[in-house]
């Protein structure tokens, strides 16, 4: 195996789960660039990238919901409505008895999971599909939301703003940027530095291959050149700009939302239910407990984007959250996850999400209309799509999948072994 | 043989996949009106042969060459080769369970009259082919309505109604009971008489010795021999001999039984269908297995053998009305799986595919699934562990692949087999409760599944084997229940079975008039 292949191998993950995720990356990395040149350097300015973030943050922690719920088989439509009705609630309740911003929060946390258990109610221990009932849901909120605010908006008070539309404050000596985004970066570059070590220190202890130094190091050099430039962008803009705070609140759910799909039991339920309910069932899983879990927090989440909404444009209208849940959707679907339940990673969402957010922006920087804006994101994603149903059929798990082929670790053609009859799994699959 | 007699050559077919080569230089010749059969073990390339004789794997994508009735064929699709008169039935059948007999049987192929569909032809066509297969039903009763057994006939009238010159059926009996079965190959020998001629690939030696004339035996993509059965005296021992390259002594690995005590009883256990009330799928069982005791379960289809252990295994079936579990002398509630996997219990299911595995994951993921609290600390997965006990039962179990990051997809059947297992005996049970623990699999996997059984067993466990196949239940268990449509019928020590004692205790029920 040349140095180069094992480059591409280490660098990229060569499993096949990961290699839509990283097709995903390269697009994501080839938008910006485009758009980068094609704007005059507009895409990648501070000012910019801050506005994306505070404009895209709430379908993104949207996305991360919604991942759950596809990845356990089920779709959840009511998201946008759900959203725009916490919003109306909390707007009306801190109007109305002057409910400090603290329990305006809370309240509509608890509006999102009496919501979620309701609809949860019906998905998990009645059986009623998802997709029906949060259809109803979609109807149901959204007539709540005008029913609750007669149709109007609602403005917020100015502290209650600061989720949506707040900044980190400036402090510390000056250097010329926002300190606090500066440390932040400075945390994710150790963290990084960090989960790498662990990792190799697995590979070690699973006495598997580890990638030789020289690969790890490039890899650490990219993903911390990535987290410099970021973070100097961001605490580098406009004074009393910075990382927005809808931003943190994503970073910090995302990476909460990974670690609980990848390394508990919780999350690893929710995969063996939506890859196969009944042998998961079959297995111990408490498949209502998950089925309503999932549904829960898909609204508490919508909740929690809601207000960010809110919070940002300082009032709650009736219109809020409009066609949120066809964004949250694409974004999942865009990221790899499988349309039948089972496959999915919370960051190949975020990447997907991220996607969009950025093709929106760049074409909007642009001056393209909101009309063409919409067709090119309905091809993004049903080629995105495409081209992973063709490269599965051809029994490739992508183009990025097909490249790395020749360099996996050929099976041993063994008698009887696992691999000479592939016409086997190929019915099985 | 002469020449003329020849309907099928296929010469030096080579098939290669990325990585894999499934056929080396395979060589097939099959007579006009001859019942010629395929034996291989699971990844010999049977059915990867049958693909490329269907058209499923393309011509040019394969190399060799196919001569049908003296010319040479290049089929693109299956569509090509069953204009040529080649229909194969597959194992998994493929019909629509919503739809009619009828309306299967001209599923894409439709008999039509002025734009339309033309269903006075059809429904008399479709029971003149029925009469043709000795399907008797009305042709318009639906698929799900019939039994699994009649949709294979279904399936047949359909190869028929294509005109169908060279029949293949791949694994034809694997879900069929010996009533059913035996029709079915009475039906190919009267296909013979009337001239068509068929390819049958089978697990089950004893109908291939019984229906076959001649027999070619694949192993690892290549053609060991074709025998004449007439000619050659071919028995079972002599095609498993071909099949695994070696002599098998016994069919299974010896065994001293070392039984203990009675650990687990269960009392009058009655089960309500789930849908019908009026329909009991279990009445009132009473059965007992010892520590160290490989008990078997023997019963035609319909005997409720998987819906008592599946009632048992935490309620996962139908309704529960009465009865009590008692374990290690003490009553034991399960009224769920998890209660059944804390108290000891577990069930590996006879559809690994369907309910036993999730094939989205991978292999060390299956491993573990049954009981992940073992491998966590506060709720987190220590994937360190979880690699080091799948790699554990990879070595143990002898499970053939190059790692266990692999997905399950990937393994053949008898190594999916293997993971359940291991799966199951990941989360340490006393009584494991095995449906069909050999169904699909081939000769040496079984070998190797029986020695995994009974090396349970020598650890104190106890085990419940339900199958299908007799001869499996003698060789393997000490004592063997019989059901017959969810009444415990007998009960017979390894001593005394034998297969017409258990076949008469099985059929028991139908002799009585009550009934």
């Amino acid at each position: 195996m040349s140095r180069i292949k094992d480059l591409q191998k280490n660098l990229f993950g060569g499993t096949a789960s990961n290699a839509r995720q990283s097709g995903m990356i390269f697009t994501l990395v080839a938008i910006v660039l485009l758009f980068q040149i094609w704007t005059g350097g507009l895409t990648l300015t501070s000012g910019n990238l801050i506005a994306v973030v505070s404009q895209y943050s709430y379908i993104l922690i949207l996305a991360i919901g919604m991942l759950m719920v596809i990845v356990a088989g089920h779709i959840d439509l009511s998201v946008g409505s759900v959203a725009a009705f916490t919003g109306i609630v909390v707007a009306k309740a801190m109007e109305t008895y002057s409910l400090p911003w603290p329990l305006g929060i809370a309240l509509g946390l608890i509006v999102g999971a009496s919501i979620g258990a309701w609809q949860g109610f019906w998905v998990a221990y009645v059986g009623v599909p998802a997709f029906i009932v949060t259809l109803a849901g979609m109807m149901l909120f959204r007539g709540g939301n005008q029913y609750i605010g007669n149709a109007d908006t609602v403005p917020v008070p100015r502290d209650f703003r600061e989720i949506g539309a707040g900044f980190l404050p400036d402090v510390g000596p000056d250097t010329g940027y926002n300190n606090p985004t500066l440390l932040l970066g400075l945390v994710a570059c150790a963290g990084m530095v960090w989960r790498e070590w662990k990792a190799r220190q697995t590979r070690r202890e699973m006495q598997a291959d580890v990638a030789p130094v020289w690969i790890t190091g490039i890899r650490l050099a990219v993903m911390l050149g990535a987290i410099v430039f970021a973070t100097l962008r961001f605490a580098g803009g406009r004074i009393g700009t910075s990382l927005p705070i809808s931003g943190i609140i994503l970073i910090l759910l995302v990476l909460a939302y990974s670690y609980y799909t990848r390394n508990t039991i919780g999350g690893r339920h929710i995969y063996a239910v939506g890859g196969n309910a009944r042998a998961a069932e079959l297995s111990g899983v408490k498949l209502r407990r998950v089925n309503f879990v999932v549904m829960m927090n898909m609204s508490v989440l919508a909740a929690l984007a809601g207000m960010i909404f809110v919070a940002r444009s300082a009032a709650s209208g009736p219109q809020d959250g409009l066609s949120w849940e066809l964004d949250a959707i694409a974004a999942v679907f865009i990221g790899g996850a499988a349309v039948s339940g089972g496959l999915g990673t919370v960051s190949g969402s975020i990447v997907g999400g991220l996607v969009m957010a950025l093709l929106n922006n760049g074409l909007q920087l642009e001056g393209v209309g909101s009309d063409m804006v919409q067709i090119i994101k309905g091809l993004v994603l049903l080629f995105a799509v495409a081209f992973d149903v063709y490269n599965k059929r051809q029994g490739h798990f992508s183009i990025i999948g097909s490249l790395m082929r020749p360099f996996r670790r050929e099976e041993p053609p063994g008698p009887a072994g696992p691999a000479s009859d592939p016409d086997k799994t190929l019915v099985a699959g | 043989m002469t020449e003329a007699s020849t309907l099928l050559e296929m010469r030096s077919i080579t098939k290669s996949f990325p990585g894999v080569k499934a056929l080396a230089d395979v060589n097939l010749v099959v007579r006009e009106g001859e019942i010629h059969a395929i034996c291989g073990e699971n990844g010999a390339g049977k059915s990867t042969l049958m693909k490329v004789l269907s058209g499923v794997h393309p011509h040019g994508s394969y190399t060799g060459g196919i001569v049908y009735r003296g010319e040479q064929m290049r089929f693109h699709g299956i569509r090509a080769s069953e204009q040529a008169g080649i229909v194969i039935i597959h194992q998994e059948l493929a019909l629509v369970p919503g739809m009619s007999i009828a309306e299967n049987i001209f599923l894409g192929n439709e008999p039509r009259r002025r734009g339309g569909i033309d269903w006075k032809a059809s429904r008399r066509r479709a029971s003149e082919l029925m009469d043709q297969v000795g399907l008797r039903e009305d042709p318009d009763t639906l698929i799900k309505d019939i039994g699994v057994g009649k949709q294979q006939l279904v399936e047949i009238a359909k190869a028929f109604a294509k005109d169908v010159k060279l029949l293949i059926l791949d694994e034809p009996t694997a879900a069929l009971n010996e009533d059913d079965s035996q029709h079915l190959l009475d039906l190919l020998r009267g296909f013979r008489e009337r001239g068509i001629t068929s390819i049958i690939i089978s697990h089950k030696l004893n109908e291939i010795e019984a229906i076959a004339d001649s027999i070619t035996i694949l192993r690892d993509g290549r053609t060991i021999e074709t025998l004449d059965v007439k000619a050659d005296g071919v028995n079972e021992d002599r095609i498993v001999r071909g099949m695994v390259g070696r002599e098998l002594s016994s069919r299974f690995p010896d065994h001293t039984p070392d039984i203990g005590e009675v650990f687990f009883e269960v009392r009058d256990w009655t089960v309500q269908h789930p849908s019908s009330a009026e329909r009991l799928v279990c009445k009132g069982s009473t059965f007992h297995v010892r520590r160290g005791e490989i008990v078997g379960f023997a019963g035609l289809m319909g005997a409720g053998r998987t819906e008592l252990a599946m009632s048992l295994f935490g309620r996962s079936y139908g309704t529960y009305l009465s009865g009590r579990i008692f374990k290690d002398g003490e009553e034991i509630q399960l009224k769920s799986v998890a209660d059944a996997i804390r108290h000891g219990l577990a069930y590996v299911s006879e559809d690994r595919k369907s309910i036993g595995l999730n094939l989205l994951d991978a292999i060390k993921t299956s491993m573990v699934a049954a009981k992940l609290s073992k491998i966590t600390r506060r709720g987190v997965i220590d994937p360190v562990r979880e690699y080091r006990i799948a790699e554990e039962y990879r070595t143990s179990l002898r499970i053939k692949t190059p790692s266990v990051d692999e997905g399950v997809v990937k393994l053949s059947g008898g190594n999916q087999q293997k993971v359940v297992l291991a799966k199951w005996m990941f989360t340490d049970p006393d009584l494991l409760i095995l449906d069909e623990p050999t169904r699909g699999i081939d000769v040496g996997a079984k070998y190797e599944i029986y020695g995994i059984i009974q090396r349970l067993v020598s650890q104190g466990k106890g085990v419940i084997v339900i199958s299908s196949e007799l001869p499996e239940l003698i060789g393997l268990c000490d004592r063997i229940y019989t059901a017959f449509e969810g009444t415990i019928t007998g009960e017979v020590t390894r001593r005394d079975a034998d297969p017409e004692v258990l076949m008469k205790q099985m059929t028991a029920m139908k002799k009585s008039p009550t009934s």
